[in-house]
């Protein structure tokens, strides 16, 4: 079996074979892969007894399921009205000029993708970014750069 | 028209040592029917932006007949602007714990759920350890009733209360027909109550301190206070909690920084106010309801920038399901860029109004429907900056 | 139990319609017509199209009509300026999202679409084009079905249709808002994913989004090619359907007329699928008998039971697909099409005269996995491509209309002989049933000597529209060579539609059932009902066309396969036996398993 398959099985014995599971399940591949490869979703697929193309079609529909690959770190700017205010490009240029792509983009190294996302709840405190599950608001481009450093960006 | 001068309250955050506990303990012991008169008497409606009364809901799902039903928190706040039940999340979990119990006592439930959006999976780990806890004192109390988390993965429209059952049932988070409606079938088809944070954290202080002292507050058409989420240009961002049915301009008196051109009330679905306005606008039931956000402009803000954002975030968080809203969000958004460059006539501005007054009343779901609250506000309101 | 009766005012006329019932369903009983998108009569309601929205007295939304359920002295609108504005710009923003290009569109003339774009008279587009350019690209990978997204108006009837009555998946919703779009897994060419190419999206798409792959310029082309003797065969089904694409009812039977218009298109010679529809039966019949007698007396465990038949190509995809450790249990025929072709190339083609080479076999099809079947490579045992092109019902149709002929105008004409003789066992294979109707018919009587027990020859429990019927014929009296079938009591099942089929399949493999012969048709209602078909298909309309199916059978002289006169000359001159030497080269095959996702 495949790391993936360990796993999508580890996670189908926690959550259950049920319909009702797929997004925990699906959740938790993300959380370990960062995206759903198509041997992931086909696995979930088998395992739930759907069909690949329900399983595609329902993580599309998330932000957070990518189905395209991402980098180890995915990192994600608050795009919407209130970052945008307290100019979210500023982080988004500094960011995408330290880690050469574009937003979209994962680096060569697949250390970073760099993502922008709609309203992450830190209105007040923006503009905001999310590295993985980590919350960081009130950045400024340098302290963006700075966090990259944590998640082991080789400088 | 009843108003009441800006007051601020703590009734949300309010952490007595043991409080959850003794409101649960004390609250399994009455009888559930009048659990809802109190809920009904207090005037309490939901918190979530819909401002449907909590008690008729909680007595509609109890009066189903089916021996499976369950309470959901809709903890999946996406409203831009909007980031109360975070913190509501965070430093009083409890309480929130506390309010689904009830609900599940009075409407005869087994489970609970918590539906957090997945932006606030930080949250995770520490609501988990709470989590636990709390289910362990509910074994103690022999009440016969389990809370689990849920989370979501990005998409706003899950909280639309029946595109989150969707979500928890593995699907596309795509909002449902109605009717039925959640308290006839809801997660799984079952009978469900489901409530936003905040307004679960109301019921169990309202068990707390009964329901005079919180109708005490605001007005007739709306009772309590309120959790607000106050952002843009202000000095002093935040939440604050707020007894409703004040006017806007004391809003702005307090929060503004002096040159406050707008107020943006219940998030981008919301309504655009100008400052001509603040004085009649009612912040409330009767007026102007909000989910909670205040997103405040002053005169340096391009209103074209802000209805464009606002767009573009519903062209990308419609469900995409249904034909008004998926096109229609699209429309909008390439419609005001082709006036913008000169492409579209001032008058085509018309043509869109129009067409949100079919989103408004053709569009499957609150999404769509909501849509037009913006744009038709901004656009009546700053036309000049919308054209040139 | 009577259901509760629910008094309402549709447009200020009274009525009283049963609980439950919807809006819509309650509008059609006064004929007032509200038009619809999403909604289809085979289909669970989505409620997404939103054209079918009316107004309620006292409410604030308009209700789509389709999915609201009709209340107590409800008070409905069906045309009133705000449902008029309404639908106009719904109809308005579906344009706006889709190519607009009807000249060019296979579908011009029989768009949902279109129609209403008609009715509505939307002229100007007041909207701007949000078509995105990377649906301008049509996935033309599939020998079948073609898909292109730039017709699509996200209706979603496709995909429930694959979800819902054939359990295929194939096609999914993907992604959200502006990004929505119809897909396959990862968007995959239609070819490299579980599809079956039964066509049932085809036959459900409003619009021009979902079409077969057409082959009609190839036939034509054969057709004007002297060198080339083309002959065509007509599968059971057409010859009951092809009339609605002519301006016919559904059911009325246009055999004769279809014949007469196959020779003016120019086909050298015409011939009928049910001439080996019959020699499938005696080549199942005896494959069956076979079986039995392996398991029962020789109790050889390669043999596997139930025996499922093998004449519907996208049921055989389905199980290469859903079921493969289950292939052993099809019965190795071909289908008739693929028999027809691998005789036609062989043993008519000497009779006739003409060399293999120089032959073109055309079908006519209800179906579009015909289009599959032929092209695959089992499919070529007479050392050429047996089937050359297939064409579907709508395909004739075409052809015909193309051709300039005045259909209704046609005097009816017969087949041609040999290869065009039948029997009514030969006509019902058309219907979900009749293949085993006609196999029961055949098979009882080589092993009884005795007609089967029903009045005349009709097995009605495997008849009609229920999804699974059942039956059991208890074997008495048995001639001597049969004596191990004394007293058994013969297990059958019928399943159409690949969902009903699964639900079979499900029960077999868990070991829940006892039958001994199964019959799938992957489409609802059988070939009758087939991705090649006219269009719009409906129960109702699928039972018109199964009656049609029944009178062509009652009205037939012969009426069992194995009183087929040149069924019986192919077995004396050429053949042999059924599931002889002969027959094994050329008339059977062997499937493979494919990806299960």
């Amino acid at each position: 079996m495949s790391t993936t398959e360990v796993l999508i099985s580890e996670l189908v014995e926690l959550h259950g074979r049920t319909r009702n599971s797929l997004m925990p399940i699906l959740q938790g591949v993300v959380q370990q892969e960062k995206y759903l490869s198509e041997d992931a979703m086909i696995t979930v697929a088998r395992e739930l007894n759907i069909s690949a193309a329900d399983v595609f079609g329902t993580a599309s529909f998330y932000t957070f399921l990518d189905t395209i690959p991402r980098g180890k770190n995915v990192v994600r700017v608050c795009k919407t009205i209130s970052c945008h205010m307290k100019n979210k490009e500023a982080i988004i240029r500094a960011l995408e000029d330290t880690l050469k792509i574009k937003v979209g983009e994962t680096t060569h190294d697949k250390q970073f993708t760099l993502l922008t996302a709609n309203c992450l709840g830190w209105c007040h405190k923006g503009p905001v970014m999310l590295v993985n599950d980590e919350v960081y608001p009130e950045v400024t481009p340098e302290t963006a750069v700075e966090i990259l450093n944590k998640y082991g960006r080789s400088k | 028209m009843e108003t009441k001068k800006l007051k601020k309250v703590d009734i949300i955050f309010e952490n007595e040592q043991g409080l959850s506990m003794a409101v649960l303990e004390k609250t399994l012991k009455r009888n559930p029917d009048d659990i809802i008169l109190d809920l009904i008497d207090s005037g309490l409606k939901g918190r979530g932006g819909a401002g449907f009364p909590t008690g008729l809901k909680w007595k509609f799902t109890k009066n189903e007949e089916n021996p499976v039903k369950y309470v959901i928190c809709n903890a999946d706040e996406g409203e831009p602007g909007t980031f109360k039940d975070r913190e509501i999340i965070e430093r009083v979990p409890e309480k929130i714990f506390t309010g689904i119990a009830i609900c599940g006592y009075v409407i005869g439930a087994k489970e609970g759920y918590i539906y957090i959006r997945g932006e606030y999976n930080f949250l995770l780990k520490n609501l988990n350890v709470k989590l636990q806890e709390f289910n362990e004192k509910l074994k103690k109390l022999h009440f016969d009733f389990k809370i689990y988390l849920r989370s979501g993965s990005g998409a706003y429209v899950c909280g639309e209360e029946s595109a989150l059952f969707e979500s928890m049932e593995g699907f596309r988070g795509e909002p449902r027909n109605k009717p039925p409606y959640p308290t006839v079938a809801g997660y799984n088809s079952k009978p469900t109550a489901i409530n936003n944070v905040e307004t679960l954290v109301y019921t169990t202080m309202i068990c707390h301190m009964g329901p005079e002292k919180f109708k005490a507050l605001g007005t007739t058409d709306s009772r309590g206070s309120k959790v607000f989420s106050v952002s843009g240009d202000t000095p002093i961002p935040g939440i604050y909690e707020l007894e409703l049915g004040m006017p806007l301009h004391d809003f702005v008196e307090d929060f503004g920084d002096g040159d406050t051109k707008a107020v943006q009330i219940g998030g981008a679905s919301g309504f655009c106010v100008t400052r001509k306005k603040f004085n009649d606008t009612i912040i409330g039931f009767e007026g102007i309801p909000t989910g909670g956000s205040m997103m405040i402009f002053n005169s340096s803000r391009s209103m074209y920038n802000v209805l464009h954002d606002y767009l573009e975030f519903f062209c990308e968080e419609s469900c995409g399901q249904c034909t008004p809203c998926r096109i229609g969000c699209q429309q909008l958004l390439k419609g005001i860029e082709a006036v913008k460059r000169g492409e579209r006539p001032p008058s085509y501005l018309e043509d869109l109004k129009k067409l949100t007054a079919t989103m408004k009343i053709a569009a499957k779901c609150g999404l769509g429907q909501s849509v037009g609250n913006p744009f038709n506000s901004i656009v009546d309101n700053f036309r000049e900056e919308i054209i040139y | 139990m009577s259901k509760y009766m629910v008094n309402l005012k549709i447009n200020n006329v009274p009525l009283a319609v049963e609980e439950g019932t919807t809006i819509l369903e309650a509008a059609k009983t006064l004929n007032f017509k509200i038009p619809t998108l999403c909604n289809h009569p085979d289909l669970t309601v989505a409620g997404n199209c939103r054209v079918c929205v009316v107004e309620v007295k006292g409410a604030r939304l308009l209700s789509a009509s389709c999915a609201t359920p009709v209340s107590e002295g409800m008070e409905v609108f069906t045309n009133s300026e705000k449902v008029r504005t309404s639908r106009k710009h719904i109809v308005e923003l579906l344009l706006s999202e889709h190519n607009s290009d009807c000249t060019k569109c296979k579908k011009n003339g029989n768009c949902e679409l279109q129609s209403l774009a008609l009715e509505y008279r939307v002229g100007d587009h007041t909207f701007l084009s949000v078509l995105k350019p990377k649906d301008l690209l049509p996935d033309l990978s599939s020998p079948s079905i073609v898909r292109d997204n730039s017709k699509c108006i996200r209706c979603q009837r496709c995909v429930r249709t694959c979800t819902e009555l054939q359990g295929v998946n194939a096609l999914c919703v993907a992604y959200k808002g502006d990004h929505q779009t119809i897909s396959t897994f990862m968007n995959k060419p239609m070819n490299e994913v579980v599809c079956t190419n039964c066509g049932q999206c085809i036959n459900r798409c409003p619009t021009g989004a979902l079409t077969e792959k057409n082959s009609v310029d190839f036939v034509w082309d054969a057709l004007y090619n002297q060198n080339k003797f083309v002959v065509v065969q007509t599968a059971p089904a057409v010859r009951i359907a092809l009339g609605e694409e002519l301006g016919y009812d559904p059911g009325e039977r246009v055999t004769g007329k279809m014949v007469a218009a196959l020779r003016k298109i120019g086909f050298n010679k015409v011939l009928d699928t049910d001439f080996t529809a019959d020699l499938t039966i005696l080549e199942e019949g005896f494959e069956l008998l076979n079986r039995l007698k392996s398991v029962l007396v020789d109790q050889d465990e390669t043999v596997k039971l139930p025996m499922m038949t093998s004449c519907s190509p996208g049921w055989i995809k389905f199980i290469e697909h859903i079921y493969p450790e289950m292939l052993g249990n099809l019965s190795t025929c071909k289908s008739p099409q693929q028999m027809f072709g691998a005789l036609a190339k062989t043993y008519y083609a000497e009779k006739v005269n003409v060399k293999a080479q120089d032959m073109i076999v055309v079908s006519i099809m209800p179906c579009t996995a015909k289009k599959f079947e032929c092209d695959r490579p089992e499919m070529r045992d007479s050392g050429f491509k047996d089937v050359d092109f297939v064409l579907t019902t709508r395909e004739l149709a075409l052809m015909i209309k193309q051709a300039g002929i005045d259909f209704r105008s046609l005097e009816p004409e017969a087949y041609d002989s040999i290869l065009g003789e039948s029997t009514g066992a030969g006509v019902i294979f058309g219907a979900t049933g009749g293949v085993m109707e006609a196999a029961l018919r055949t098979a009882y009587e080589v092993v009884t000597g005795r007609e089967v027990p029903f009045t005349n020859l009709e097995i009605k429990p495997v008849r009609g529209m229920e999804g699974v019927k059942e039956a059991s014929i208890k074997i008495k009296n048995v001639k001597p060579e049969f004596a191990h079938l004394e007293g058994v009591e013969l297990n059958v099942a019928v399943a159409h539609g690949l969902s009903n089929a699964r639900k079979v399949m499900d029960d077999v493999r868990d070991g829940k059932t006892n039958y001994h012969f199964i019959e799938v048709m992957g489409c609802p209602g059988g070939c009758l009902g087939g991705g090649g078909q006219p269009i719009p298909t409906s129960e109702e309309i699928r039972k018109k066309r199964a009656e049609a199916i029944y009178d062509e059978d009652h009205n037939m002289k012969l009426r069992k396969s194995h009183e087929n006169p040149e069924v019986t000359a192919l077995y004396e001159e050429f053949l042999g036996v059924p599931n002889g030497h002969k027959s094994h080269d050329l008339l059977h095959t062997h499937y493979k398993a494919r990806i299960r996702y």
